[in-house]
């Protein structure tokens, strides 16, 4: 489930984040909006649903969407998987 | 006058709120896995990070089994009062119109505000004037109420001119429900029940529960 603050609503990290991308002069970047990202393994798809309505997401404030699939759950990669990072601790 | 104070964990103002109804009751700390209110007349969720605050302020503690008492006492019209985290878990629970969001400002902001009861007719207020203000302190992160079309007449506390905190809209400091019997807000009346600690006006909303209601 991928939610996010529902259009309109001032996001004050989003605005953040867009104030501290030029700062590294990456230029042209706007409506920046932070939202999260849920993962879960489920027996009952059609659950989900009702699973962001009444607790992972806050409807009133949120927006969700739901993927579904290991495809989907995965959709971003880095170009290179990269070998597990150990702390040098 | 009986208060119960709800106990979750990571609750952290629950003493202080203790303290501040005895001041004008009797009053007890009821425990978040109890599903007894032990007799109580009013119900306070006090401030803190309930259950850390994961996921969303107030959403885990939402669930807890005590929560489900306090919702169906609530919705039989038992007082129930919020502060701070405890408005974010009534809103969470549907007692309370609304959200809270992160504050306009990003930063937990911690320092004493000034109040407007802008409704004097409900059981949390019935001691104050109209319009009178009351000196509290506010101290939070997720402050920003959000409430597309809340009545005007819900809006019980409001922050003076200025002195609005967090970006809340309409200044909005403390909201209730249609019924009248349900209260949350964002400052913490708790903290300013004694002269010493700068305000006693805090304990004007204690003060105002515990009187008999106008017959």
């Amino acid at each position: 489930m991928l939610i996010r603050p529902k259009e309109g609503i001032l996001d004050p990290v989003g605005q953040t984040v867009e104030g501290a991308l030029p700062a590294l002069g990456f230029e042209g970047v706007s409506n920046v909006h932070v939202g999260r990202l849920v993962e879960l393994d489920v027996d009952d798809a059609s659950e989900v649903p009702a699973m962001c309505e009444r607790l992972l997401a806050n409807p009133l404030i949120e927006d969700y969407e739901i993927f579904d699939g290991l495809e989907a759950r995965r959709p971003l990669q880095n170009a290179e998987p990269e070998a597990p990072r150990r702390s040098t601790v | 006058m009986k208060f119960g104070v709800v106990r979750f964990p990571g609750s952290c103002d629950e003493v202080d709120a203790l303290l501040a109804c005895r001041r004008f009751g009797e009053a007890e700390l009821l425990w978040h896995k109890d599903r007894d209110l032990h007799g109580v007349d009013a119900v306070v969720v006090p401030g803190g990070f309930s259950y850390g605050d994961y996921l969303r302020a107030g959403a885990i503690a939402r669930f807890s089994p005590l929560m489900e008492t306090v919702i169906e006492f609530a919705r039989e019209g038992g007082p129930v009062l919020g502060i701070c985290n405890g408005f974010q878990v009534l809103c969470e629970a549907g007692l309370l119109p609304g959200a809270l969001l992160t504050n306009r400002s990003l930063r937990f902001v911690c320092r004493q505000v000034d109040i407007v009861v802008e409704n004097p007719d409900t059981p949390f207020t019935r001691a104050c004037a109209q319009d009178e203000v009351l000196s509290v302190p506010v101290k939070h992160t997720t402050g920003r109420y959000y409430a597309p079309g809340v009545p005007e007449e819900q809006v019980v506390l409001r922050y003076a001119p200025g002195h609005n905190p967090n970006g809340a809209q309409d200044d909005i400091a403390g909201v209730c429900n249609a019924a009248g019997n349900v209260l949350g807000l964002m400052p913490h009346p708790e903290h300013a029940v004694d002269p010493l600690t700068g305000s006693a006006d805090g304990g004007r909303l204690f003060e105002s529960l515990a009187m008999a209601p106008v017959a």
